[in-house]
């Protein structure tokens, strides 16, 4: 009887603390760009702007929700000798109903993000996450499990993508906030900007993503030392 | 064959998958604490590129474009194809070393399996088709890609092996130090652009 209610319990679908540990962990603590080192390159190639960082990590989020579902829900039929396969297959699925509606509804974005729309199939935390997570959980838990881990990659996007389109291009969201460009430099009347400020063109390179994200390790794990590396 | 020694430098250089364009870089950190199984990764990668790559160039050409066998533009299923090509020859590679050398195997053992959600692998075969490559340059441009991507992972385990006997910061300690260190080197690899291949 008290089994029976306890498969019961935890078969349904309510919002309790495992379910909100499940979405805010990834967060924090287990964080898939900072702590569990997934997801690296898009978040490198795709934070020159935050509007295409925006765009990117709503596609993340879609995709990891809807695989982690799916993968979760099959996971008893999958046979485990082809079951990178079929996990495969089932995001390639996902990554392409995405690719062709950023294509008919932003196309901009959809150009500027060209190859790296297709590689969310090989972005680790989507794999990773049905991997260590769906393949042993309900759809329910999975897909809470996916909601939260594409919010804490996206929040990681956002961070830099904040940082390198403020300070490489003076912009946000494409709107211009500080620095001069040559129609700034003559408009003498709009003194109340940081008119000074030339932008840094070295936050538009790749390599400053790193030190970026570098810096956001160096400071999440100040805050938080149980994350240190003992070794 | 100049041209093809041309694209095997520039894939490994000036374009290089991990320094240039920053791709397979989950197992890039995850793999480079040591020098002895970065090695490997790397052996693994050239080889797994350099296969794959002219496959997918045969299904781009001859299953998917409009020239091909069904006469009409399948280019939409181009990442499952692509991916499912990845995911079986990295299978089949796996079987195949297993079978006729257990040593080498053992070696690479674990990071056969990794190779598949490795980005550079699908980055290639993406990149080779949005660079329209014939059939022996998209071989060149896998090895010369696969060739850089070695280097660079050989390149930061051995760094990283030296950093730990430095003082660094705690919190920096490990991953943090890597990014940096992965940044560094992408600064450094970015003055390798000035070089023009045809020179050679």
């Amino acid at each position: 009887m008290a089994q029976a209610q306890v498969a019961a319990k935890q078969s349904s679908i309510g919002f309790g603390k495992a379910e909100r540990k499940l979405l805010t962990d990834p967060l924090d603590s287990n964080n898939p760009v900072t702590v569990q080192v997934l997801g690296i390159c898009s978040a490198l190639a795709v934070t020159t702007g935050m509007k295409n960082a925006l765009v990117m990590a709503i596609a993340v989020v879609f995709v990891t929700m809807f695989s982690n579902m799916i993968t979760s829900a099959l996971r008893n039929a999958i046979p485990k000798a082809v079951r990178m396969i079929v996990q495969l297959i089932i995001i390639a699925t996902l990554v392409t109903i995405v690719e062709l509606t950023l294509k008919a509804v932003a196309f901009d974005s959809y150009k500027q993000l060209s190859v790296f729309i297709g590689l969310i199939i090989t972005n680790c935390i989507v794999m990773g996450r049905l991997e260590a997570f769906a393949m042993a959980n309900g759809p329910y838990k999975s897909m809470l499990d996916g909601i939260g881990n594409g919010v804490g990659y996206g929040i990681i996007l956002l961070m830099v993508a904040f940082v390198r389109e403020l300070f490489g291009k003076g912009e946000l969201f494409g709107a211009k906030l500080i620095g001069n460009t040559p129609e700034y430099l003559l408009d003498t009347t709009t003194t109340w900007g940081l008119g000074w400020y030339s932008n840094n063109n070295l936050m538009v390179l790749f390599p400053s993503a790193m030190f970026v994200i570098g810096a956001i390790i160096w400071a999440h794990r100040a805050w938080n030392p149980s994350l240190v590396d003992v070794s | 064959m100049g041209e093809l020694i041309n694209i095997f430098i520039k894939s490994a250089f000036i374009e290089n998958l991990a320094l240039s364009y920053f791709l397979g870089m989950c197992s890039y950190l995850a793999v480079s604490k040591t020098v002895k199984t970065a090695f490997g990764l790397g052996l693994a990668v050239i080889f797994v590129l350099g296969i794959t790559m002219p496959i997918n160039w045969l299904i781009n050409n001859y299953l998917l474009s409009e020239s091909g066998i069904f006469q009409t533009d399948l280019t939409f299923l181009r990442l499952i194809l692509f991916i499912a090509v990845i995911a079986s020859m990295v299978q089949l590679v796996e079987m195949v070393v297993e079978k006729f050398s257990p040593s080498l195997y053992n070696s690479l053992g674990i990071f056969l399996p990794l190779i598949t959600v490795n980005c550079a692998i699908l980055g290639g075969s993406l990149f080779m088709v949005s660079k329209e490559y014939n059939f022996m340059e998209s071989v060149s441009f896998g090895l010369g890609g696969g060739f850089g991507w070695f280097l660079a992972i050989i390149a930061i385990a051995a760094i990283r092996e030296k950093i730990k006997y430095s003082q660094v910061p705690p919190a920096l300690r490990g991953l943090g130090m890597a990014f940096m260190l992965t940044g560094l080197m992408g600064l450094a690899f970015m003055s390798l652009m000035g070089i023009d291949p045809s020179a050679f």
